[in-house]
């Protein structure tokens, strides 16, 4: 086994799993209500008035939307909130000190991103199907937006996490970016829906491309084709993957 | 046999503020060593470097042989710290706590050592208690058992006993001096002098980011005139005309070389006709040393 992926690896992985998974409620249960939130009233607003796809129900559509909104979300908040803890309680040492090379800190970190995210999705579609028959045409398409989707998050939680000095600092990071990101990029909506101009608009956001293929995973159609959105996401995915490495490398604002 | 730290010209510099000015220094291995020195003057930089939370801007360090950017792997290994802030991880129970510690050194069955450090600092009836809620003196002994959960050659303790009581202190001291024995290397920095001297074979004294003084602790001792008789008189000005320095509360300090310069410098007193209303003789310690040595670098 590579030594990047040994031990030290494994037990901040573990760590990190079991740092969220010990206030399950916060950090499970509470995103999991959040989207059943959104999904009644929206659903109950709308779903007798919109129909997606063609004859899909707006709640069904709905459903994979907010599951794949909550699995971005929740993965960004897994590594940007344990770091910034971290760094202003002291801790952070306990992970500086020991061997660990920057690919073990960034993996084990990542990974354990990619766990909450698809834990608080998986829960978003079990509460949705209490709901609403929800299809799942190609469940393999499902899983590769929520694994790329988690990890590209989670890297990006891991640069605001090291980046930020004050919880104040993430906050802004996560509600003037994350948050307007993740929810103007077709959650509620079909971009078809949308005039030309902010059809073009939300290409430019990658969290789309995520989306719109997860849901591709449900109903096998889309907005856009699904390789397209799956090289899009790999892409996005690589550059924040590459320069988390390239800054934890550096020791930027970790090591002195 | 490779030193268990070896610094050659470390210069530690943030922005246009140097912390560490050029830096050489060699602990060989099994030593008890003190790193003394006032606020600021670079101790804990010292350590960050050794620990690899800094990197160096000139020079090189070594633990172990191993130095700390290229072979950070084996330095690291090598090296346990126990940091002077009294930080923890609210999440977990003081076992998991040692355990993930201990997983970090690639280290998964380590559950014998475990127990050891449990049982030897005192913690083992709150093993399963959550951090949050232990006392600060027991957060200190969760830290110096994580310093340890890997079993380091080389042990580095930044001021570990600052704000514990005397109990823990004492139970501490005992731990570490029984892991020196056992050919363990400690680098202690404390601002309770007392505790160096009693414990450090050899002492280093940084200022500004300097080494201003570097010997043995018994040497360091004996470089200063450090033996006083201090006298309370009804005529103090009289101590003064003998060579006496006026010190707080009405005490005189009369320097003297051997104990048998007491008695001539008692009769001369009486024969000045002062009268002596108190007395105490002064032994050599580390603090005036050190007051001395800041003074005057």
């Amino acid at each position: 086994m590579p030594e990047c992926f040994g031990a030290g690896f494994r037990t901040l992985f573990y760590k990190e799993v079991m740092r969220f998974w010990k206030v399950a409620f916060q950090t499970v249960a509470a995103p999991i209500l959040n989207a059943l939130l959104f999904l009644l009233i929206f659903s109950n607003v709308l779903d007798r008035h919109v129909t997606t796809y063609g004859e899909v129900p707006y709640t069904a559509f709905l459903i994979p939307g907010l599951a794949i909104m909550s699995v971005l979300q929740n993965a960004f908040a897994n590594s940007s909130s344990s770091l910034i803890q971290s760094k202003v309680t002291g801790n952070i040492v306990f992970v500086l000190l020991p061997p660990l090379s920057h690919q073990e800190f960034f993996w084990g970190y990542a990974l354990a991103c990619v766990v909450r995210g698809l834990a608080v999705g998986l829960g978003v579609i079990l509460t949705g199907l209490v709901f609403v028959d929800l299809p799942l045409a190609a469940p393999l398409w499902a899983l590769a937006f929520a694994v790329t989707g988690s990890l590209l998050m989670g890297a990006l939680g891991i640069v605001a996490g090291i980046w930020a000095d004050k919880f104040d600092q993430l906050a802004a990071f996560q509600n003037f970016l994350v948050m307007p990101l993740t929810m103007l990029s077709g959650v509620f909506y079909s971009i078809a829906a949308l005039p030309p101009f902010w059809q073009k608009v939300s290409h430019l956001n990658p969290f789309f491309f995520v989306i719109d293929g997860f849901r591709y995973g449900f109903f096998g159609q889309a907005d856009t084709n699904p390789w397209v959105s799956l090289g899009v996401s790999l892409a996005a995915t690589a550059v924040v993957v590459a320069l988390t490495l390239a800054l934890l490398a550096r020791g930027y604002k970790l090591r002195q | 046999m490779t030193a268990a730290i070896a610094l050659q010209g470390a210069v530690k510099r943030y922005g246009g503020f140097t912390a560490l000015a050029g830096v050489d220094l060699t602990i060989e291995r099994g030593e008890f060593f003190g790193l003394l020195g006032p606020n600021g003057a670079g101790k804990t930089t010292l350590i960050s470097l050794l620990a690899g939370l800094a990197r160096p801007s000139e020079g090189s360090v070594r633990v172990m042989g191993y130095d700390v950017v290229r072979d950070y792997r084996q330095a690291r290994r090598a090296i346990g710290v126990v940091p002077q802030e009294l930080v923890f991880d609210p999440f977990f129970t003081v076992r998991e706590i040692l355990r993930i510690q201990s997983g970090y050194f690639g280290l998964t069955r380590n559950e014998d050592w475990i127990e050891e450090l449990l049982q030897g600092l005192g913690l083992a009836d709150k093993a399963e208690a959550n951090m949050r809620t232990l006392s600060g003196g027991m957060k200190r002994r969760v830290l110096v058992a994580q310093a340890l959960v890997h079993r380091p050659p080389v042990i580095v303790l930044d001021e570990p006993t600052a704000g514990v009581d005397v109990e823990l202190r004492h139970g501490l001291w005992q731990f570490i001096q029984k892991l020196n024995d056992q050919g363990h290397t400690i680098l202690l920095t404390t601002h309770y002098l007392e505790e160096a001297e009693s414990l450090c074979h050899r002492i280093a004294m940084l200022k500004a980011g300097r080494i201003v003084a570097l010997d043995t602790t018994e040497r360091l001792l004996a470089r200063f005139q450090a033996h006083e008789l201090e006298v309370r008189l009804d005529r103090p000005e009289v101590a003064l005309a003998l060579g006496g320095e006026a010190g707080e509360d009405g005490w005189v300090r009369i320097p003297f070389e051997h104990y048998a310069d007491i008695e001539t410098l008692l009769r001369r007193l009486r024969e000045a006709g002062a009268e002596v209303r108190e007395l105490r003789v002064g032994e050599p310690d580390l603090e005036r040393v050190f007051v001395e040595v800041m003074r005057s670098a």
